[in-house]
């Protein structure tokens, strides 16, 4: 397996493991935009900049979905992710269950990560699934 | 939803006769203890997979739609297929047909060679085994069947990725109260908790499963289900339960090897949820396929009066 997101993993390993604290909330929000930002870095494209719903996520997940509708197998992963930062940002102070809602939320931008991450690594072998590319397509392997 | 259940055409696909059949079993013995009919269709082929689509995606239409037409000369308007693969190129099959002029043309042409007449979009509707136990049966009488047997039961309800996508050819999805959801899909939920399960709140439902990856990057496999069963853990499940057997047999076959390669031992038990509810209604584990899966859960539904 490639060397994939050689920081935010281990990071995120980490954290989970109380090795080192808990990124915030809005930490762990960024580690996932950076995910998706590097899925479009491997295509040639810039982010657009946009939000959707007041979030970059959500819009950048848009973005990487054009032209490969496959992406979208990620798409309810990101709204979870900023589904559970909201959890935890707008949750009631005190309610004890934010350290909990964080550690679900860095276990969601995990499988983010690692999915994103999968999908670079497989996407020019045009074989199974999400990253299947019919082989009598133009430019397929 | 087509209106009877009670007596449905049945397509097993491929995987329920190997690696799932655990599931074939456990799905057909509740149909039984439910007063459900299934009918297999005969001489059904493959759905076409994942395979023959990266070959040639017309071909893959055909060879779902050659299992619609039987159902229709079978004098059926539902099959239920309760492999997610299954079930989505099914569904995709009445999509294409419906939408693409090429995809039907082949169609047409392969069928004729073939000798059979071709499918024509509209004829059968295709349902899952969550859909044929939901509206089949209901949660009211679920509820009475089962008397609470999964009582004390925490469940992660893993429904893997190609059961609510792409939306566009689940048309009676996200249709309001009664519907299935796409972005939080809940039958499964909410047939286990008619059966008693405390439903744990998952954040991984639709996640990938890393099934695609086995046969390409092992280690990308097991990563992504290990990171689905510590997940399940972490928000208190005591068994993950499935629908589809490929996510199955992945989170099984990825649990040991998380264990043998990465050091991660994880104890979340993972169940067919029609093995779940076949012992709620008082099947036995054997009579439900426990036996054929590839871990061992028998002391831990001891424990817990199942089985």
């Amino acid at each position: 397996m490639m060397d994939l997101f050689p920081e935010i993993l281990p990071a995120i390993d980490a954290a989970l493991d109380g090795e080192v604290p808990m990124p915030s909330a809005d930490t762990l929000l960024a580690m996932a935009e950076e995910v998706v930002v590097a899925w479009l870095a491997a295509r040639g494209e810039p982010p657009d900049g946009e939000t959707v719903e007041g979030f970059r996520l959500l819009a950048l997940h848009r973005q990487g979905c054009k032209g490969t509708p496959s992406f979208n197998a990620c798409r309810e992963t990101c709204r979870e992710i900023v589904f559970r930062r909201n959890v935890v940002v707008l949750g009631e102070a005190g309610s004890g269950t934010a350290a909990r809602d964080t550690r679900l939320l860095a276990m969601t931008v995990r499988h983010l990560a690692l999915f994103v991450g999968g999908k670079l690594a497989e996407a020019g072998l045009g074989d199974f699934c999400c990253s299947s590319r019919p082989l009598r397509e133009a430019g397929a392997a | 939803m087509a209106g009877d259940l009670k007596k449905v055409a049945y397509y097993p696909g491929c995987a329920l006769e190997g690696t799932g059949h655990s599931y074939n079993r456990s799905t057909k013995e509740v149909g039984k203890a439910l007063g459900l009919e299934l009918v297999e269709l005969k001489n059904w082929n493959c759905c076409g997979a994942m395979e023959v689509k990266n070959v040639d995606p017309q071909v893959q239409t055909y060879l779902s739609a050659r299992n619609l037409t039987i159902a229709q000369d079978m004098g059926f308007d539902t099959v239920m297929a309760p492999c997610n693969g299954c079930y989505h190129n099914l569904k995709k099959a009445e999509y294409d047909l419906a939408h693409n002029p090429h995809a039907a043309e082949v169609t047409e042409r392969i069928s004729k060679k073939a000798g059979h007449k071709a499918y024509e979009p509209g004829g059968v509707e295709t349902i899952h085994a969550l859909d044929w136990i939901k509206h089949g049966v209901g949660e009211a009488e679920l509820r009475q069947r089962a008397k609470g047997k999964l009582a004390g039961l925490k469940v992660a309800n893993y429904y893997g990725c190609m059961y609510t996508r792409p939306r566009h050819i689940f048309p009676e999805k996200d249709q309001g109260t009664g519907s299935e959801s796409t972005s939080k899909p809940h039958f499964m939920d909410d047939i286990l908790a008619a059966a008693g399960a405390e439903n744990v709140e998952f954040p991984l439902k639709t996640a990938c499963c890393g099934g695609a990856h086995s046969l390409s990057d092992s280690d990308i496999s097991t990563k992504l289900v290990l990171n689905i069963l510590t997940t399940a853990e972490a928000c208190g499940a005591e068994v993950i339960a499935t629908e589809c057997p490929t996510c199955h047999s992945g989170l099984e076959m990825h649990q040991v090897r998380a264990e043998k390669v990465l050091g991660r031992k994880t104890s979340v038990k993972i169940l067919y949820f029609t093995q779940l509810l076949g012992m709620a209604l008082g099947l036995s584990a054997k009579k439900v396929g426990v036996q054929e899966n590839l871990s061992d859960p028998s002391e831990f539904l001891r424990r817990k009066g199942l089985g």
